[in-house]
């Protein structure tokens, strides 16, 4: 068992097992240990150090944005991120499509009983990588430990504020027609990944999640577009998901053109084999933005000189005619309605 | 991508369209026999651009969408046995039985695992000696000598909790009672080719004398399915009626020899009840006497599950290609992905599954979720 012991504020921390015990979620001695031990070396700041039952924080006035999500991917790490850094960039990505700037994250964790220490520690300490890129600080948390069988190792929820710059408001409901609609780069690429890992697909070739923090590159949007009307990324259910819940919420119709669409040959492929379509596989790193059409340009101009936009395209345009409903111009010319996914993708029988 | 791109691409599936332009002169009905191809062509708008009265019909190639339901039912009732294992294809999960789908079997617990490959099955089986495994695998002649390897492997490592719960069903015998209807409207068809990559193009000759119809042997992608058209568009201009091989890349004459050997060692023809069609004679593929011990049905007496067809479901006449999806009252009014009346509506391959994917009149979908996000909210 290896531990920063210098770093420790506790005199005489308990040794820790080797595996989390239910103990460890008990609120005694063992939680104390996980506390000073895993969580306050990864974490630390004089907030989160206090140890109080709540974070006190101060902010400017103004409009707060305020979101949470939960994270249960499996397996925990794989090639481009690990559940950790999800769970950091998923709620900081929340807050920056809104046009805030992330600024704290509480942390809850949902521990298995007998997952390794060593396992969890690795978590929390991409964890704190990820925030610490991201330009946030996790400020409060929690951990509870349930019996081995009623969870899956790690299951951690984050919750996140942000604060919103004064005069930026941004929605679906400000979606017009011949809005033009960007995309930051290549899609599928998580979702991908994460089932190649799963069934064990060998493959050959550039196959990474896009895990990545989108703050630079929304604030990028933001400044290079008075006219940008909404932001999304791109999660679960994919570029489909995000097209239509927007046609849907703001009464429009979306016109997408598949040749500007851009897929990397390995999601292609792995899409290919699995009977998926790479419009509704999960990103961890994509966004796509709603602007005015005279500022698209330059918001293009703006999210290519970001990393994580470097890829990025202008992919359609709002519509005032097939309100809800989202078309997309196939290459062959012919339209195709594109969908919201019914439940899972399932994979195809031959 | 390679083999992947140029049967994709635009300018040859143009030039293919405009040639197809300068052939047909009248309003040919052609059949795509499969439910892959199906997929693709709705999936492009192929059918759409093609020139006026010129239709193409939907043929009974998804197997998923031509298992009877009593054999849904039969998969359902093995999950819910104590210490068993069920195997599938991701496909099968959410097809709708008479009251329950493998989905919901295994939210309420149930050991249902879902494969890429039917031989995990036999790695389930050997880590398992405690539970019964079943594999649940359904097919054409595509994929039922990827099953028999299951019993083949089982047979030969002696693994005594392994068995089979399948329904294979052959494409020809199913052809031939399509063209021999009198109800029947097909003029030309465009053959599976990945069935005939197994079984050789013998028996697709043999239907096209028969019944004077030209069949071409088809690929799935678009350029692959326009040279199909034009190909049997040819040949309906200047009336032959020949067996002719549009997909070279995978499927030769003679087909796959030993895949044949493996799936005739395990199986032998049977007659065999089709979705939407009813029993078909000599349709279907059975383990024969040597594997009879790998039979799931006689293993856990479930022969005597037997189960109607719901009666708003009109995937017969789609599935024979006299009806088209759209023209069912029950079509994405009752019967949408989230809740199918039939299979057609949840296979991938299915043709009321692509048309509701990629052809549902937009004014309505726009309203659908308008609806279903209302509800929610």
């Amino acid at each position: 068992m290896k531990a920063d012991i210098a770093s420790l504020a506790c005199p005489v921390p308990l040794p820790l097992n080797s595996h989390v015990v239910l103990g460890h979620g008990s609120g005694g001695r063992l939680s104390a240990a996980l506390m000073q031990e895993i969580f306050l070396p990864a974490f630390g700041n004089p907030v989160l150090n206090t140890l109080n039952d709540q974070a006190a924080v101060r902010v400017e006035t103004g409009r707060v944005a305020f979101t949470t999500d939960s994270f249960v991917v499996k397996p925990l790490f794989f090639p481009g991120g690990s559940i950790g850094e999800l769970a950091v960039f998923g709620t900081v990505n929340d807050l920056a499509v809104g046009g805030a700037e992330p600024r704290y994250l509480s942390a809850a964790f949902i521990l298995e009983e007998g997952l390794p220490l060593e396992t969890l520690r690795r978590v929390v300490q991409q964890m704190a990588a990820a925030a610490y890129r991201a330009g946030v600080s996790i400020v409060t948390g929690d951990t509870k430990v349930v019996e081995k069988g009623s969870g899956d190792q790690i299951f951690i929820t984050t919750s996140g504020i942000g604060m919103i710059p004064d005069g930026l408001e941004l929605g679906p409901h400000h979606v017009r027609a011949e809005d033009r609609i960007l995309l930051s780069g290549p899609i599928g690429e998580h979702g991908v990944t994460i089932l190649a890992q799963r069934d064990g697909l060998e493959v050959s070739g550039d196959l990474v999640s896009d895990t990545a923090p989108l703050t630079d590159l929304c604030r990028a949007v933001v400044k290079a577009a008075p006219g940008l009307r909404t932001m999304r990324d791109l999660t679960r259910g994919g570029l489909s998901s995000a097209m239509n819940e927007i046609a849907a919420t703001a009464g429009v119709g979306i016109a997408l053109e598949e040749r500007r669409i851009p897929v990397s040959e390995t999601v292609m492929g792995i899409c290919e084999l699995f009977g998926l379509d790479p419009l509704y596989v999960a990103n961890e790193g994509k966004m796509i933005a709603i602007v005015a059409p005279e500022d698209a340009e330059a918001a293009l101009a703006a999210m290519r000189t970001i990393d994580t936009g470097a890829g990025a395209q202008m992919i359609g345009t709002v519509t005032a005619n097939r309100r809800g409903s989202v078309v997309m111009r196939t290459k062959f010319g012919t339209d195709r309605v594109v969908d919201m996914l019914a439940g899972d993708q399932l994979p195809r029988i031959c | 991508m390679k083999y992947l791109d140029e049967y994709r691409d635009e300018k040859l599936f143009r030039s293919q369209l405009a040639r197809l332009q300068q052939i047909a002169t009248r309003p040919w009905v052609l059949m795509e026999v499969c439910g892959g191809q199906t997929h693709t062509l709705v999936r492009y708008g192929i059918d759409e651009v093609l020139p006026a009265g010129m239709e193409m019909v939907h043929g009974p190639g998804c197997p998923v969408c031509v298992t009877p339901v009593e054999l849904i039912d039969k998969a359902v009732a093995l999950a819910r046995r104590p210490s068993t294992i069920l195997v599938s294809y991701g496909d099968m999960m959410r097809v709708p039985g008479s009251e329950s789908d493998l989905l919901h079997e295994k939210a309420r617990g149930a050991d249902v695992r879902m494969v890429y490959s039917p031989t995990e099955s036999v790695r389930i089986a050997n880590q398992n000696p405690g539970s019964e495994v079943v594999f649940f695998g359904v097919g054409f002649e595509t994929t039922a000598p990827a099953n028999a390897m299951v019993a083949w492997q089982a047979r030969r490592q002696g693994i005594r909790n392994l068995s089979l719960l399948s329904s294979h069903v052959l494409v020809p015998p199913a052809v031939e009672m399509l063209l021999s209807s009198p109800h029947n409207r097909v003029q030309g068809l465009i053959a599976p080719g990945h069935v005939c990559t197994i079984m050789g193009t013998e028996a697709y000759e043999a239907l096209a004398a028969r019944y004077k119809v030209p069949i071409v042997i088809g690929g799935f992608e678009p350029v692959d399915l326009m040279e199909a058209i034009v190909m049997l568009a040819l040949q309906l201009e200047e009336g032959r009626s020949e067996m002719e091989n549009q997909y070279r890349r995978s499927v030769r004459e003679e087909g796959n020899r030993r895949a044949r050997e493996l799936l005739f060692e395990v199986y032998e023809v049977c007659d065999q009840k089709w979705r939407g069609l009813g029993e078909v004679p000599l349709s279907g593929l059975r383990l024969n006497a040597a594997y009879k011990q790998f039979d799931a049905e006689s293993r856990f007496g479930l022969e005597n599950i037997l189960v109607d067809e719901p009666k708003e479901c009109i995937s017969g006449m789609i599935l024979q290609g006299l009806a088209k999806p759209k023209q069912c009252t029950a079509f994405a009014t009752l019967c949408t992905p989230e809740s199918p009346l039939g299979a057609p509506m949840v296979s991938s391959e299915g043709a009321c599954a692509a048309y509701y994917r990629y052809r549902r009149g937009a004014e309505a979908a726009g309203e659908d979720m308008l609806a279903t996000l209302q509800e929610g909210a």
